[in-house]
């Protein structure tokens, strides 16, 4: 027995992580939609989910549950097959793009094997273009949903989301060449270790980063990707006023969930793309020589937690009073512990930088959401084929002068 | 036998099923996902060669960019269910004499050439995307060069096609 799980170690590892991962993402997943029906609430002035749970916390549970107790009708009339394929297809997809983002710079050791923070091996070549390979084949989930239903809006839609994708597939590709040039790799780590090296002035830290040299590129990244995941103000496929929901009209139940989780899993993808690409993933944005700065999480952990106990104890429910200062106490010893142990510090760096990135974009994807209108078809077609595309094969012209003229650095 | 050889199997396979239920499927929406799934397991099957960079690439242009215009120009159309006429149906046993004459001829160039094929699909070693690079811009850059003038003729010559007529 012992001898096969040694054998086996590899494979288990691999198991494991990749169970823990879904589990993560699909958790963050559900609290995003929390977390963005609280903020868009916080801009139109409301307070937001409040009811289920203090603070609404419990609220993706009680929608996860009611997802899953639907009624799931198959109308008539719609392709079989392809209908219950497209949803399957998309969360797939989303899914197995994430398993290629690494999520910290070191290896932990477990029983003898260095096992990495992310799925994919750490010296995946094709990093980046796996990413687009799988982005690539997105597009098929929402285009074949709006087919298969056999109905008018979730065709129009589908035939929409197809267009749009396919349109700024090219400059969220043409947009990241000028940081392949930069890094001379497609290897997502690479790219990241690239960025440590001092930058502007020769200073070190935030200005090694991509995003001072491929300011122009980062632009058209983001626009693009946003397009590219279907969200404000860029959601042409799914125009309440014009489609009823588009793509997904027909589906109701846990296929609907399927392609809505598929959609924010792709959010997240994006923005740890963002990170990675042009923020310095995993790199702090203060100079190595600032250890202080390590103490930057407990820092932020030990308030907060704190704060979390005190709102909790004022809190009117009763299980608001027993839950938040439970979490707020975790939160309490979890900074205790980062204080306390420097090792299990110091590991927690790379991961703790790259999430507060991932965060950060996450918020500017809901910020977007909540102040920007949706453009026009036309607008939509035009901004990206005449300004976005023409404009990122521009900054790869220019950059590729720029590393002849002066290196890459 | 080895997880490798395990592996090509069940891509070959696929590839091979894919292609039959492309041309068995009635419908074109069908078709087209039978072909994508040929398109795939091509690609798996590059990557068991090592060669990431040719898998990554057919994956993003024909799995992603071409297949995705074929569906698209489906759906756009709204194409029916495949209709046959008697001059189709007539077709289907010379197709058949030539798809099992194509098959003996690869198969028999394979046989032929067996060492060579096995060496070089266990050679396993990864082609680095940079050798790729300095072959298609330095060894090959004429025909290259030739190939994307080929490509920029079609681009504008489906730009013109496409203009509307002057009223």
């Amino acid at each position: 027995m012992n001898s096969i799980l040694s054998a086996n170690a590899g494979l288990i590892i691999m198991v494991v992580k990749t169970v823990l991962l879904l589990f993560i993402v699909l958790t963050v997943n559900a609290y995003l939609t929390w977390f963005e029906r609280k903020v868009v609430a916080r801009i139109q002035s409301r307070w937001g989910p409040y009811r289920v749970g203090p603070h609404g916390l419990l609220q993706p549970l009680a929608d996860g549950v009611k997802f899953l107790f639907k009624e799931d009708p198959t109308p008539a009339g719609v392709d079989k097959f392809v209908y219950h394929l497209a949803p399957l297809l998309a969360l797939t997809l989303a899914m197995t793009s994430i398993a290629i983002i690494p999520f910290g710079p070191n290896p932990i050791r477990i029983l003898g094997h260095d096992v990495y923070l992310g799925i994919a091996s750490p010296n995946l070549n094709i990093g980046i273009l796996a990413l687009f390979a799988i982005t690539a084949l997105g597009v098929y989930g929402v285009a074949l949903a709006g087919w298969s239903s056999n109905s008018k809006y979730p065709l129009m839609g589908g035939l929409r989301s197809s267009a749009q994708m396919i349109s700024y597939e090219l400059s969220l590709t043409m947009s990241v060449v000028g940081v392949l040039l930069l890094a001379g790799t497609f290897n997502l780590r690479d790219i990241i270790n690239a960025q440590a090296a001092p930058g502007v002035f020769g200073w070190h830290g935030i200005f090694g980063w991509n995003i001072w040299r491929q300011i122009v590129g980062f632009f058209c990244f983001f626009v693009a990707a946003i397009a590219e995941t279907n969200r404000a103000p860029f959601d042409l496929p799914e125009a309440e006023q014009e489609l009823v929901a588009g793509f997904n009209t027909e589906y109701a139940s846990f296929k609907f969930a399927m392609f809505f989780i598929a959609e924010y899993t792709s959010m997240i993808t994006i923005s740890c793309l963002c990170s990675i690409m042009f923020f310095g993933g995993w790199l702090s944005p203060f100079p190595d020589s600032w250890t202080f700065t390590h103490y930057l999480p407990s820092l932020i952990l030990i308030p907060f937690g704190l704060w979390v106990i005190w709102d909790g104890i004022r809190y009117e429910t009763i299980f608001g009073r027993i839950v938040l200062p439970g979490i707020g106490t975790v939160m309490v010893a979890l900074g205790a512990v980062l204080v306390l142990f420097p090792a299990v510090n110091e590991f927690i760096q790379g991961p703790f930088w790259l999430l507060s990135k991932i965060l950060f974009f996450l918020f500017f994807y809901v910020w977007m959401r909540g102040t920007l209108p949706r453009f026009r078809y036309d607008q939509l077609m035009a901004f990206g084929w005449k300004l976005l595309l023409p404009l990122s094969i521009v900054n790869v012209i220019g950059t590729s002068f720029a590393i002849l003229q002066w290196g890459p650095k | 036998m080895t997880p490798q050889l395990a592996v090509f199997f069940v891509l070959a396979a696929l590839a091979v099923a894919g292609a039959i239920n492309l041309i068995l499927q009635k419908h074109p929406i069908h078709s087209a996902l039978s072909l994508i799934v040929v398109m795939v397991a091509l690609a798996g099957l590059y990557l068991l060669l090592g060669a990431e960079f040719v898998a990554a690439v057919q994956i993003i242009v024909y799995g992603g960019a071409i297949m995705v215009l074929f569906v698209f120009v489906i759906m756009l159309l709204n194409a029916g269910v495949e209709e046959h006429t008697s001059l189709s149906k007539l077709a289907g046993g010379p197709g058949l004499l030539l798809a099992v004459a194509l098959a003996g001829f690869i198969a028999a160039t394979v046989a032929r050439s067996s060492d060579s094929v096995q060496a070089a699909a266990q050679n396993g070693t990864l082609a680095p995307t940079r050798d790729i690079s300095s072959m298609i811009f330095k060894e090959f850059v004429y025909p290259f060069e030739l190939t994307s003038f080929l490509v920029l003729v079609a681009i504008l010559g489906a730009a013109v096609l496409a203009q509307r007529e002057k009223s």
